[in-house]
């Protein structure tokens, strides 16, 4: 059977082109790679190379041939002991749809795929589907995961700092799987920049204890291709001002790499360190990263407020399979909290918990936020107002189901958060608000949130940049109207 | 080649003393040799015709001319060890294995394709080879890979890893960044450089300061610049570096003079660089004319060959053709692994 040689395409976009010139004739020989002619479009030439061996047996499109459509076939090669005669009759029309007729093209080759209506987990075969993730990110509100957090204060605990908090988190990770290291700068012989990794050398040595060079885009890929290779890295920023040089590592290859291999790789990764501002440290060291990487999927997102959030959430994030931001706080790290000693007190990624009970406003905050809101609440209670405070505890995926109850309850929500306003955590908590609990609300969602000015170093300003609990009180009042 | 070219029988060493006592080729290596690269040669030819006709769309960059580079290197590793490469990795995968009919219909994007057509040509991965893609940000893969080395020294699995790189990547940040770490912990990585003369169109001459081999140097890395067209001196090479690796002694930089056929990408009309260059590669360095000519002496018959060729041309239409017939994934799949369910 003879081959077909086509116009080709040199892009996706490109639809016809000019025939240029041919180097070969009719009778030549060619070779694959052989260049057989050139072709060009307004924006390049290009030359045509050979795919099969034959002898050119027909010349379809003259040289100088101006807009030839891509794919219209343009010459007729012949195989081993095949003749002019065995040529069949071919249209060299451009609007003509091209005959493919090259043997190892079939015809059928588009849309033989069934059209496969709807997108819900039960249609996919042969592959273990997370329901939940998929309704997730079809924007539905679903229950968060089940959580018996009571039963854990019921029996032990114990008083300690966020630091200590997140420290035995990791040790008791450590502990129970030897594929989890902690790497990051200052984790090991200088006991952590904050001190969180204490005594996690002396434990566990330095081979899962790794001081690395200042060098965050870096180690934050070499973590991405070690938990590609089967470890658990928990991978410490000094701080998460550091992680935009290594935002590509996270976003890129950590976040997307199952998607981009079909579910068959995998990133069981941690990155952690302090988030937002500490105490007057400057523009370039006091951001809060939460809707950054909220905005990612194939990333979780969580922000831990008290002791107990900061253990049972890291431990929870170590053992999830996927790429976990963790996004800490310095102010939080000397706060101290009553902690459930129980080691099996691991909170579920995707529960909000609801730390104030409340009937007349809704306040969710996350991170130190979470402290500041309880603050206004108390305030709020003062003077006749009785709000609810939501501690969010996990940024994406969000526990929309927590939040849309409350608001049915109370219906008014005031959202709180250390980050800049625009395209911010509360812009995406109204939008929820507006979608699933628009005929509940008595008042538009207010949102507290950080100047939208960069973090200035003067005491005062920066006092006045960030969200205090007068302004939760003035938010909170101004959606019950009762200024 | 370029000015500092080296036959590989007396190799550019850096640091350390390169001995040659390389085996010579035995006929038996000279076919599979052939096979290998001429699969990867025929499979890209295909994959040029398939994007011509508009069944591969996007970004399609094809590794014909380099084929020895990959060819030489996968043939001394080891089963347990892994590998990493940027966006011009179809020659990759199909050298540590990987089955040409997944990867042709990842390029056409069906069902069929190693990552369900959701990756595409500079995404594709397989656990079983230890591929570990497919990167499309240049240089990412280089910190990956020290990665790789990373967790084959923590396992103590006696791996390392192989992370290429094109001379353009060479000189992102993160390379030198993954140096300094895999020559500080003395990490199993071997750094392959393949210097095609371009990054994108930008020629070595115009975006590299010095050689690329001796980047290692500040850090204690050997390097070695060596013949990438001819596939036994690549053979050769990779023997001695990875043994040097393998052998705990930290990361090894290989600089492969090679070269790119065809343009950077399938868009690109490459016009950069003069006809006669090209034609120069093609006609005096090719690496499968130069197996052809050693099989012609070892006499090697006509006919044998043939039946490579034959036996080549067959796999490559069939991939082609699975390609296309394999269905574009379910609708459902637009939802599924971006995030693996958690174990109760």
């Amino acid at each position: 059977m003879t081959i077909e040689v086509l116009m080709p395409a040199l892009s996706p976009t490109m639809t016809e082109g000019n025939l240029a010139k041919w180097h070969k004739g009719v009778g030549d020989k060619v070779e694959p790679g052989d260049v057989i002619a050139e072709i060009e479009t307004d924006k390049a030439t290009m030359e045509v190379e050979a795919v099969d061996e034959g002898v050119i047996g027909k010349i379809l499109i003259e040289e100088g041939a101006q807009s030839v459509a891509v794919n219209t076939p343009i010459a007729v090669l012949l195989e081993e002991g095949e003749s002019e005669g065995d040529i069949g009759a071919v249209s060299a029309e451009a609007d003509e749809p091209a005959p493919v007729d090259i043997p190892c093209v079939p015809q059928s080759s588009d849309s033989s795929a069934p059209a496969v209506a709807a997108s819900t987990a039960a249609q996919v075969e042969g592959k273990a589907i997370a329901d939940r993730d998929i309704l997730y990110a079809q924007g539905q509100v679903l229950e968060p995961p089940p959580f018996d957090e009571a039963a854990f204060f019921s029996k032990t605990t114990e008083e300690v700092t966020v630091r200590e908090a997140l420290r035995d988190a990791m040790a008791e990770e450590m502990r129970s799987d030897d594929t989890v290291f902690v790497m990051g700068e200052e984790v090991a012989e200088y006991q952590g920049a904050y001190k969180v990794t204490q005594g996690l050398l002396d434990e566990f040595g330095d081979k899962r204890v790794v001081d690395t060079p200042i060098t965050e885009h870096g180690f934050a890929g070499l973590g991405v291709g070690a938990a590609f290779n089967g470890l658990k890295p928990i991978i410490e920023f000094m701080t998460w001002n550091f992680a935009m040089q290594a935002i590509d590592q996270i976003i890129n290859s950590a976040g997307k790499t199952l998607y981009m291999a079909g579910g068959q790789m995998g990133c069981p990764i941690v990155f952690r360190g302090p988030n937002g501002a500490a105490s007057r440290v400057g523009a370039q060291h006091s951001q809060d990263y939460a809707s950054w990487y909220a905005h990612v999927p194939g990333l979780k997102v969580v922000a831990p407020w008290s002791g107990a959030d900061a253990k049972g959430l890291l431990k929870a994030a170590i053992r999830d399979p996927n790429p976990v931001i963790f996004l800490e706080n310095e102010i939080l790290y000397g706060q101290s909290f009553e902690v459930p000693t129980d080691e099996d007190y691991i909170i579920p990624i995707g529960r909000a918990k609801i730390e104030r009970t409340g009937s007349d406003v809704t306040i969710v905050a996350y991170s130190i936020m979470v402290g500041k809101a309880l603050e206004a609440a108390e305030k709020l209670a003062a003077q006749g107002i009785d709000a609810e405070v939501i501690n969010l505890r996990t940024i994406r995926p969000l526990d929309r189901y927590t939040i849309i109850e409350s608001v049915k309850k109370t219906n008014r929500i005031v959202s709180v958060e250390e980050g800049w306003p625009y395209a911010g955590i509360g812009s995406e908590i109204a939008a929820l608000c507006m979608e699933h609990a628009f005929d509940y609300l008595d008042a538009p969602v207010k949102r507290v949130c950080a100047a939208d000015v960069p973090m200035p170093y003067a005491a005062n300003l920066e006092r006045l940049a960030l969200p205090q609990s007068d302004e939760i009180v003035h938010a909170a009042k101004e959606v019950c109207y009762a200024d | 080649m370029a000015a500092k070219k080296s036959d590989g029988k007396k190799g550019k060493a850096h640091l350390r003393s390169v001995s040659n006592s390389a085996p010579e080729p035995t006929a038996q290596d000279m076919k599979a040799f052939y096979r290998e690269m001429l699969l990867i040669r025929r499979f890209e030819e295909k994959a040029g015709q398939l994007y011509g006709m508009g069944l591969i769309g996007g970004f399609c960059h094809l590794y014909i001319g380099q084929e020895a580079v990959v060819t030489g290197i996968q043939s001394v590793q080891e089963e347990q060890d892994s590998i990493v490469t940027a966006y011009r990795d179809h020659g990759h995968m199909l050298a540590c294995g990987m089955d040409p009919k997944g990867v042709m219909a990842e390029l056409t994007g069906r069902k069929g394709g190693y990552s369900l057509g959701k990756g595409g040509s500079m995404h594709m991965f397989s656990r079983e080879k230890n591929f570990y893609g497919g990167h499309g940000i240049v240089g990412a893969q280089v910190p990956i890979g020290t990665g790789l080395a990373f967790a084959h020294k923590y396992k103590g699995d006696d791996g390392i890893a192989v992370a290429y790189m094109g001379d353009g990547a060479s000189n992102q940040g993160q390379v030198a960044e993954s140096y300094n770490m895999a020559a500080l912990w003395k990490l199993p990585v071997l750094y392959v450089i393949e210097n095609n003369k371009y990054g994108m169109g930008t020629s070595t001459a115009r975006h590299a300061a010095g050689d690329l081999y001796r980047r290692g140097e500040g850090y204690g890395i050997p390097g070695e610049q060596v013949d990438g067209m001819d596939v036994f001196t690549v053979r050769n090479a990779a023997r001695q570096a990875i043994d040097y690796v393998r052998g705990g002694n930290g990361p090894y930089i290989l600089e492969m003079m090679t070269y790119r056929y065809r343009g950077h990408s399938m868009s690109d009309p490459a016009k950069y660089r003069t006809k006669e260059e090209v034609a120069q590669f093609k006609d005096e360095h090719d690496p499968l004319l130069l197996i052809k000519s050693m099989m012609d002496k070892a006499g090697i018959k006509e006919d044998e060959i043939k039946a490579i060729d034959k036996d080549i041309k067959e796999i490559v239409n069939e991939a082609a053709q699975f390609a296309q017939e394999s269905p574009e994934p379910d609708e459902s799949e637009l939802w599924t692994d971006v995030l693996k369910p958690v174990e109760e």
